[in-house]
Formats: structure tokens, C-alpha cells, sequence
């Protein structure tokens, strides 16, 4: 669940109207051919543009696993309970899919032009990739390994639902080359498991992380605040026993209500409570307080980590890396260009079938899009971000040489001034002034939007 | 059908010139169809119901705004005689269209639901129409429905006109049952025009409207004399004169002819497309041979109620200049001067004969101008006089003087309601929270009863209507006129946002409500100002005076949890739809407001809900 470049409904639905080009399966004999031509055109215009960048960007492998034991109320990922959807699009066929995906992939990148490095990490996500035999997982890694090549000491992480995962499996996922294991713990309060429809007991995470212990795997939990009925106190005693379980990574997320999810169908009719602000505001300060007594410091809004043991996978996110997404509904970023694969896992493996890379749609981002993005992921993160270098990285996108060097001045003038508001209403902290390097506050934090918003006005962007 | 009288050529004696004068949903716009129906002149396929209310606002509130004048002809006993069908509005905002109206008619059909029985409007318009010596032909309508009971209504009728009630005609304009009687009863009892045909051109300007291709129509009613097509035409108010394009008839649609004779009703239109150049109640007159005195005009109508009406989008502002220049031609009531607000931007004061005027006004702009625009709560105008013994006429709350006041003094209006008697209780509480005085109390028959109250306009104006509607389940009308002035205990109540006052918020009350208003607005801005980063105070303050406060507590979180992948895209396509977003809020100081908040809390239903209530009553308790 964590660590997933997959979007859920309302998402794919805007990315669709703001299709560049659509992938989508066509009806015709030599649709295969047709649609192979114009993935390869896209790519030779990506390739040009990653060529005009000097140095290139770390690289990533995600896989997503559509698949669950069922679903949960609250969750609206991309995945289904039945075992096969068609097409060969079955749980046991997954692992020979995503390696012919993999392949086609990087047949795509190299007609194109786009150059390749070995991947940094590898992150399978879902759904739950671990109700797919070790086996299975194994494969997909060994693919990544042929395909693109795997730096030494990379990250490879999967997310396990704490009922699929044994003794066994993990050793054998260790003995394989994974590193790394994340746990959806959510809570340890059985009232607040039964609300948000999960069946794993909190004796089944310290069982799993006891064994990844074991085993030499890293291991991580992911928990969620804000259920409905969930208590202050009920939340302590959660972050409480995650910390207990002696993991050095914890990713604490506010419950998301999506109107298309069974829980949001129930809240929109009264039937739940609905999830308040103020007291998830409450709850995160809760979390942040307790990880930090712990030893642990936050690197992103919602993960903290202890001796270093962050997520470089998903940091690779936040710091705009590239990456390939493998599966059903998972996305890709290749230099300026966003992919996204077609979401219903019989679509999905119908295009593979049909010889071509199975996107849904493509988008390329613009200059001004691409400081949006820089803006708001980098605001995320305690590293911070520097507002002279997005400034000069949307001047030089922008073409704008030309203008001279008192304008850039102008701006650097204003964004100090910015930054001197920010830093006096507490919401950032000046992490380096001369770079105007700024991190958010706890304030800043809860305030994220607040903060992207009027960094983005100052830029003019 | 062809017809042998011809515009310009027949005789005063063969024309009938009559309205009709009914409350809405009493059926006139049926019946007014089925006499075109049943003169020959609309084939029967064309036929579509209310023909003559033409506006799309017409037809679906099912209420008739702009009159209307079509020729029928009718045939009686081998003679055929030519009549005007004059339509009139029948809300009581629109008196003065009525007036116009009758001005250019010999006769009206009083028309009467059958199954309600006369209304408060009909019996002043009645009135009104008696004054100008009209003929009055009453009709009882709807005989058709099951619940008609046209003997009691009959009997009321003939009890206020002084006939017999089998004096009354009964009609049902569904079926058409009655209505060739009516047209005979007409041709027999209306007076003929008795204009001079000879004399000079005499013509009554009694309406016009806007074409965007043709430029302006203007009715008229021929009085004496006559009017060529290729003659040229003097406005004797004005003192203009213009070539007219077209000379014509409505029947059922525009019909050009070459003259139009004393007693005749028809159109010119002389290509002129400035709306200031047509003016109602002017006399028209031919430049050669020209009359010498002008016909009675109207009086022009007076605004009784005050609003601003400000474009949402501001590049609007031109937009909305010209739309009210143009719905001013066909609308006299209709005043408006530039008004610039804090809050709202530049728009318009404008003055309305009444609430349903304004509300039509609005829906106009905005569905045939399309003007997306706020309105402001309406008020009336006050003479406010300060302790130097300064007075100032305020028709904007923002215009009303600080400091110390010795007196302010507001319109009073005569209020007529008629009910049925058991929700005579109901409507006296109704008069009494807003400050009505009882004058008397009639029974009209046993069971309906008409009260005569004496009330503050600027009580009628907020919301009176619609709760005299709910409370008496629709049974009640209300019918009301000017009656002077008198002094009261006003005060003007101010919103301020963050300590800022907001201009569009501020409103003119009596003291005693002071407070209810204070705690209704503050209480709505905070449910409808979204959160921001820090507190935001609402208050309600007369003078330097807090009365009412309320707290939209700062926001604490916005941040959205999860940001991977496939989010990043989603989340920048959101940042950039509230980008969008922004641009459609108000900066207050530091407060951002969404137009929608401006909108809803101006809007003047459900203003008080029960907690609002509860502590207005609670806060009385504590004064008395």
C-alpha cells in the first residue's frame, strides 16, 4: 500500500482527459504494430530530451500486485479479490506478465534512444504482493536483474499484509536478495482493525517482524490515524506498540476517504462518522512527538526513520527520480514523460498480448509543471527544498538566458521575502539562507498545501 | 380566414379594446389562448399553449410580465368586429403595467379562479380599472375542475361590482366552455374608442421592447386621427422625430400595414436603437399636421425597493451596463446608478418596484445577457437626520452617517391581505412580528376575510411574502401600496470579517431586530468561510457596538497524507484546479472568501434555523 505509483479512480479518470496520446487496445489486426510506432515516437522525443540533461537520474523498479484476499472498506487501489480476471490476467500467471512487460520496456527504451542504469531499488507494491508464492517475487526481481541490472547494495522492498507471510517465505524472499519488508500493521487496537476491515492480528506483526529480523530483512510498518471511532488514546497505544515491535522505519498515514470506497459510501450517508481534521491535525502531532522521543526523525511528511533506514525507494519519488511502473495501473516517469498502465488487469494483459507496452496514456510535463512538481514533492521532505535552484531550473527551462541577471535578483528578493513570512508565521525553516533551502515546521507540515501555494505564487508560476 | 376590417381602414365602432385582469394561475394566459383559437387566426396546429407569453421566465413561472396587444377578429350576427386583447401582468410589483394597460382599453375582463375566489392584487388592479372608467365584464374561470364553486364566488363578485351574480360569466378556458359568450358579451357591452378620427395624430405609447435585429418595438394605441407607413412620426415628450421602418399589427405575430386609424392598437418600429428613445406614456404624432397637446401620460413608477447587483466576474461590469440600458426600455421602474463596493467591486444600485421585480430583473441579466451576478439584501430608502440636523436620503446602507442620530424615517405601505378566516391568527401574528399596525377587518364573504394593515415597506421587501405563504399554506394575497413615511427606531448593523467591515453585508433594521440579524449573518459566514491559517473573527456591530459574534477557529491540516507515484500527477492536476478556484475568491484583508459565500449568504431564505432561533429567544428573555 505504501510506496505505490498506482492512482485510484478519480484520478485515472483526469489523467485520461489530458491524454497526449492514448494506448489504449484497438480494434485492429495490425493494432499491435500501430500502437508499438507511436509508443516509439513518444520515446525518441523523451530521449532527446534526457540527452539535453547533463547528468542522468537514479532509476527505479516498481511492481504493482492487483491482487488481494479482500478488499477493504477504505481502500481504493487498484486490485481485486478474484484469482484470475482473464486474459492469463490470474494470480498465477502475474509474475510471467510483468516480466514480459519488464522486457518490452526496455526493448522501448533502447529503440528510442533513451539511455538506461541499473536499477537502484526495487519496491513490489499492491494490493498484496505477497499472496503470490515467494517464487513468484522472485522472478520479478531476477527480471530486473537481466533486464536492467541491479546496483550493488540496491533496495528491494515488498509490502506484506501480516496473514500471507511466514517463516518461510521470508527466508526464502532473504535468501533471494530482498532487503527490506513493510508491514501493513494500520493499528494495533482490534476495534479500529475491524473498522477498517482488516483481519491480522497485532501477534502476526511481531511474528513477521520478528522473522525479517531473522533473516537480515529491514523491516518497516505503515499505520493509519483517523478511523472512524478511533480514539486519541487508541492511537497512542497503536504508535505505541509499532514502536514496541523495534522497527527502525514507520510510515503513519491519515485516513484518505474516497466517496467510491464502501467506507466513503457509509460516511456520505451518515452511517460513519466522518474523518475530522482537527483531530487527525491532533493525531499527527501525536505520532511526531512519540517517533521523535523514540529516536526517530521524519524525512517526509509521513514516514520517520531511526539510524538512517529510510525508504530510498520512495524518496526516489520525492526527489523526481525516474522509474518504471510494472503492473496493472501503475505509473511511470521517464525524464519529462508520465505513463500510466491500463488499470483493469485483463485490459492490461490483453495490450501485452497484442505486442505493446500496456499504457492507458501518456502526458508530458512542461516547464511550469515541472517546478510545480519540484515545488510540492520537495516540500515534503526534511532535506527541504531550494528555492534559488527552482528558480534557476525554471528560468533555464523557460529559455530565459536572455533576461538579465537583475530580474533573476528581483526574484531571489521576493522569494526571501517569502521565506522571511513563512519562517516568521512558523510554517518553514531556513535550512541554508543563501540557497533559501527551506524545510517545513510541524506547522508547515500539517500546513503543507498552505505553504506549496504561496511558494508557487512568489515564483509566479 | 380572411378578414374584411383592415388595419388603417376600420371603423372605431367595430373595435373592442379590452384587458384582462387576473391573479396568476387564475388562467388568463389559457383563456387569452383559447380566444385566439376560436377567432381563426392561430391554425390549430400552431397552437401552443400561452401563446402570448413569449419570454422563457414566462413560461415557466407561468406568470405574464410585459403585456402583450393582439388583434382578433370576431364575428357577431353576420358584423365583424375587431378587438384588442391587451394582456396585463397580474403580480402585485407589476401595477404599474397594469396601468399602461388600461390606459389604452375601453373595457377588462375581471377573470376569477372559480375555485379560489377573488385575490387581494385583483381587487386593487379591479379598482384601478373602475377608476379609469372601464367597462367591467366579470368572469368566473376553471368551471371544469371538480372543486369549482362558482355560486359563492359569483356571490362575492356581484356583492363588490353591485350586480346580480348571474351577471357573472362562467368559463373554462381548458375546455373552451363559455368563451365564445365572453367574446359576444364583449362586442355587446365594451364601449366602442371614440377618438377623432379626423383631428391631428394622437397615439399612446404604452409599451416597448428590444429586438436585437429590428432595434426598438414600440406599441402604441391610436387615439385620434391616424398614422401612415411612410409618414414621418414626432415624439411629442421627447420632441424627436423619426422615420418609421415599419407599421404594423400583432396578429398573432407581426403583421405590417400601411396606416393604423383612431382606436386602432398596433406597432412601429423606426430602426431607432437607443433605448432612451422610446419612452413610455410619450404621445406619438405625425411631424406634418401635428397634434398640438399631448395625451395624459403615466405617472412614472416609482422604486420602492433598493439592491446592488454586481457582476461576478468584474470584466463584466460593460456587459451589465448595456443589458440594463436595455431592459430599462421596456421596464420604467427600472433605476440603476454605479455603485462601487469593497467586497463586491463595481456594479449597479438599482431601484425595483418590488421583491419579484428585482428577482425578475436578475434572472433576466442572467439568462438572456448571460451575467452571472450577486445581489445584495434589498432595502428601501430612509431620511436619516443627524444631531447637527443635517438629513441624508439612504438608499445603501453603506450611505447611512455614522455617529449620532435624532432621527430616521422609513416608507410605510397599506397592506391589504386576504385569507381565509382560519388562518386569520397566523397572519395577525405574521403583521405583528413585523411591525404592522391593524387598521380593520372585513368579511369579504363568510368564509374569507380581507385585513388592512399599515406596515414598514422595508418589512415587506426582506421575506413577508413567502412566510405569508407558508403560513397560511398559499391561501393568503397580498396586495400593498405607498402610504407615506414615518419616524422609527432604525439602526444599521455592520459585518465585519477579521475587524474589516464588508460593505454587502451591512443592512438598516429596526433595533429590536438588530440582534437576530447580527446573529443570523455572523452564523451563516462562519459555515460558509472556509477555514484558513488563522482565526477569524465575525462580528456584528452597530456603530462601535459588538452585538454578535462568532469564530471560524484557524485550519490546522490541509496536507494531503500520501504522495506517491501515480499521487504526484493527481496532486498537481488538484493544485492547479484550486489555482482555478482562487480566482474566484474575494480577498477581505487577509480572509479569502469564495463568491459562493457571498452569494448564499445574501441569499434571503432559510435565514433562520432553529438554533438561530433559540438564541435570539433566549437573548430576548435576558432583555425583557
Amino acid at each position: 500500500m505504501k510506496g505505490e505509483p498506482v492512482t485510484n479512480d478519480r484520478s485515472n479518470d483526469t489523467n485520461d482527459t489530458n491524454d497526449t496520446s492514448s494506448f489504449r487496445p484497438v480494434a485492429s489486426a495490425n493494432a499491435g504494430s500501430i500502437m508499438r510506432a507511436r509508443q516509439l515516437e513518444l520515446g525518441r522525443a523523451v530521449a532527446q530530451d534526457s540527452r539535453e540533461r547533463s547528468h542522468p537520474r537514479p532509476f527505479e523498479v516498481y511492481f504493482h500486485v492487483p491482487f488481494c484476499l479482500r478488499r477493504c472498506g477504505y481502500c481504493d487501489f487498484n486490485t481485486y479479490t478474484a484469482t484470475d480476471l482473464g486474459e492469463g490476467a490470474s494470480r498465477g500467471n502475474f509474475a510471467n506478465l510483468a516480466v514480459q512487460d519488464a522486457i518490452k520496456l526496455r526493448r522501448w527504451q533502447d529503440d528510442a534512444g533513451i539511455p538506461t542504469v541499473p536499477a537502484s531499488t526495487v519496491f513490489f507494491g499492491g494490493g498484496t504482493p505477497t499472496i503470490l508464492p515467494a517464487k513468484d517475487l522472485i522472478k520479478m526481481l531476477d527480471t530486473v536483474r537481466s533486464v536492467w541490472g541491479l546496483e550493488p547494495g540496491a533496495e528491494v522492498t515488498t509490502e506484506a499484509n501480516p496473514d500471507t507471510v511466514d517463516d518461510r517465505y521470508i527466508a526464502t524472499l532473504a535468501e533471494a536478495g530482498f532487503t527490506r519488508i513493510s508491514f501493513g500493521m494500520q493499528s494495533a487496537v482490534p476495534q479500529v482493525l475491524r473498522t477498517l476491515d482488516r483481519t491480522h492480528s497485532q501477534a502476526n506483526v511481531v511474528a513477521g517482524v520478528a522473522a525479517a529480523e531473522k533473516y537480515g530483512l529491514r523491516s518497516s510498518v505503515d499505520l493509519i490515524y483517523g478511523a472512524p471511532g478511533e480514539s486519541v488514546d487508541q492511537w497512542c497505544t497503536s504508535v505505541e506498540a509499532a514502536l514496541d515491535l523495534g522497527v527502525n522505519h514507520i510510515s503513519a498515514y491519515a485516513l484518505t476517504l474516497e466517496p467510491t470506497t464502501k467506507m466513503g459510501r457509509l460516511v456520505s450517508s451518515g452511517r460513519l462518522a466522518s474523518p475530522d481534521d482537527d483531530d487527525e491535525a491532533t493525531k499527527y502531532e501525536m505520532v511526531d512527538s512519540l517517533l521523535s522521543t523514540a529516536g526517530f526523525e521524519w524525512y517526509e511528511i509521513s514516514n520517520w526513520a531511526r539510524n538512517g533506514e529510510v525508504s530510498r525507494h520512495n524518496l526516489g519519488y520525492w526527489r523526481n527520480a525516474e522509474w518504471a511502473g510494472i503492473g496493472p495501473g501503475a505509473h511511470s516517469h521517464y525524464g519529462d514523460m508520465r505513463a500510466w498502465d491500463t488499470k483493469h488487469p485483463r485490459m492490461w494483459a490483453k495490450q501485452l498480448h497484442s505486442g505493446y507496452i500496456p499504457w492507458s496514456g501518456t502526458e508530458r510535463v512542461n516547464a511550469v509543471e515541472s517546478v510545480e512538481e519540484t515545488v510540492m514533492l520537495g516540500l515534503r521532505l526534511h532535506e527541504g527544498l531550494s528555492l534559488r535552484k527552482v528558480s534557476e531550473q525554471r528560468r533555464k527551462a523557460q529559455n530565459e538566458d536572455a533576461v538579465a541577471s537583475s530580474d533573476l535578483g528581483t526574484q531571489i528578493a521576493a522569494l526571501r521575502g517569502l521565506v522571511g513570512e513563512l519562517s516568521s508565521e512558523g510554517l518553514v525553516e531556513v535550512v541554508d539562507a543563501e540557497s533559501l533551502r527551506i524545510r517545513p515546521t510541524l506547522h508547515g507540515r500539517l500546513l503543507n498545501d498552505l505553504v506549496i501555494e504561496r511558494v508557487l505564487d512568489a515564483m509566479g508560476n | 380566414m380572411n378578414q374584411k376590417n383592415q388595419p388603417g381602414s376600420t371603423d372605431q365602432s367595430l373595435i373592442r379594446n379590452f384587458c384582462i385582469i387576473a391573479h396568476i394561475d387564475h388562467g388568463k394566459s389559457t383563456v387569452a389562448d383559447r380566444i385566439l383559437q376560436l377567432s381563426g387566426i392561430i391554425p390549430e396546429r400552431e397552437m401552443r399553449d400561452r401563446f402570448l407569453d413569449r419570454m422563457d421566465i414566462e413560461q415557466e413561472r407561468g406568470i405574464t410580465i410585459k403585456s402583450q396587444a393582439v388583434r382578433v377578429p370576431w364575428t357577431v350576427e353576420g358584423t365583424e368586429y375587431t378587438l384588442g386583447m391587451i394582456d396585463t401582468p397580474g403580480h402585485v410589483d407589476f401595477t404599474y403595467e397594469v396601468s399602461r394597460a388600461l390606459a389604452a382599453c375601453e373595457g377588462a375582463v375581471l377573470l376569477v379562479d372559480s375555485t379560489q375566489g377573488i385575490e387581494a392584487q385583483t381587487l386593487s388592479n379591479l379598482y384601478m380599472a373602475m377608476d379609469h372608467d372601464l367597462t367591467i365584464i366579470p368572469v368566473l374561470n376553471k368551471i371544469d375542475l371538480p372543486s369549482a364553486e362558482p355560486e359563492k364566488h359569483a356571490e362575492e363578485i356581484a356583492n363588490l361590482l353591485g350586480i346580480e351574480p348571474d351577471e357573472v360569466l362562467r368559463v373554462s378556458g381548458k375546455t373552451g366552455e363559455g368563451v365564445k359568450e365572453l367574446l359576444d358579451t364583449i362586442v355587446a357591452q365594451i364601449k366602442p374608442p371614440h377618438g377623432d378620427a379626423q383631428a391631428p395624430a394622437r397615439a399612446l405609447i404604452f409599451d416597448s421592447v428590444y429586438d436585437s435585429y429590428r432595434g426598438i418595438v414600440t406599441y402604441i394605441r391610436m387615439v385620434d386621427g391616424e398614422i401612415h407607413s411612410r409618414e414621418k412620426i414626432r415624439q411629442m415628450g421627447l420632441g424627436t422625430a423619426h422615420d418609421p421602418i415599419e407599421l404594423g399589427v400583432i396578429s398573432p405575430d407581426m403583421v405590417p400595414t400601411t396606416s393604423l386609424g383612431a382606436g386602432e392598437v398596433g406597432y412601429i418600429i423606426t430602426g431607432v436603437k437607443d433605448v432612451s428613445q422610446s419612452k413610455v406614456g410619450d404621445t406619438i404624432t405625425t411631424e406634418k399636421n401635428s397634434a398640438s397637446e399631448p395625451l395624459e401620460g403615466y405617472r412614472d413608477p416609482q422604486p420602492m425597493v433598493y439592491a446592488g447587483l454586481f457582476p461576478i466576474d468584474n470584466a463584466q461590469y460593460p456587459d451589465l451596463r448595456d443589458a440594463l440600458d436595455k431592459l430599462k426600455l421596456n421596464d420604467a421602474a427600472l433605476v440603476y446608478q454605479p455603485e462601487t463596493s469593497v467586497a463586491l467591486g463595481f456594479g449597479f444600485r438599482c431601484g425595483f418596484l418590488g421583491l419579484l421585480h428585482m428577482e425578475i430583473v436578475s434572472e433576466r441579466l442572467s439568462r438572456e445577457f448571460g451575467l452571472d451576478l450577486i445581489s445584495t439584501a434589498p432595502n428601501v430608502h430612509y431620511e436619516v437626520t443627524t444631531e447637527d440636523n443635517k438629513t441624508i436620503l439612504v438608499k445603501n446602507p453603506s450611505e447611512f452617517p455614522d455617529g449620532k442620530i435624532k432621527k430616521v424615517v422609513e416608507p410605510i405601505v397599506t397592506a391589504d391581505i386576504i385569507t381565509p378566516k382560519e388562518f386569520v391568527g397566523p397572519v395577525m401574528d405574521l403583521c405583528q412580528e413585523h411591525r404592522g399596525q391593524m387598521k380593520n377587518m372585513e368579511y369579504l364573504s363568510t368564509e374569507r376575510v380581507e385585513l388592512h394593515y399599515v406596515m414598514p415597506l422595508a418589512e415587506i421587501v426582506f421575506d413577508f411574502f413567502d412566510q405569508l405563504k407558508s403560513r397560511t399554506k398559499g391561501y393568503a394575497s397580498l396586495d400593498y401600496h405607498e402610504a407615506g413615511e414615518q419616524a422609527a427606531d432604525l439602526v444599521k448593523v455592520d459585518i465585519l470579517i477579521q475587524g474589516e467591515k464588508v460593505d454587502a453585508f451591512s443592512s438598516i433594521v429596526h433595533k429590536d431586530k438588530a440582534y437576530a440579524y447580527g446573529v443570523m449573518m455572523t452564523k451563516k459566514l462562519r459555515k460558509l468561510i472556509p477555514r484558513q491559517q488563522f482565526e477569524i473573527p465575525l462580528q456584528a456591530a452597530i456603530g462601535s457596538r459588538i452585538i454578535a459574534r462568532e469564530t471560524i477557529s484557524a485550519m490546522r491540516k490541509d496536507v494531503l497524507a500520501k504522495c506517491y507515484g501515480g499521487d504526484i500527477t493527481r496532486k498537481r492536476k488538484l493544485l492547479e484546479k484550486q489555482k482555478e478556484g482562487k480566482k474566484r475568491m474575494k480577498m477581505l484583508g487577509r480572509v479569502e472568501v469564495p463568491q459562493e459565500a457571498f452569494v448564499a449568504a445574501l441569499a434571503t431564505n432559510d435565514s433562520t434555523d432553529k438554533d438561530t432561533q433559540d438564541k435570539i429567544r433566549a437573548a430576548a428573555r435576558k432583555d425583557s
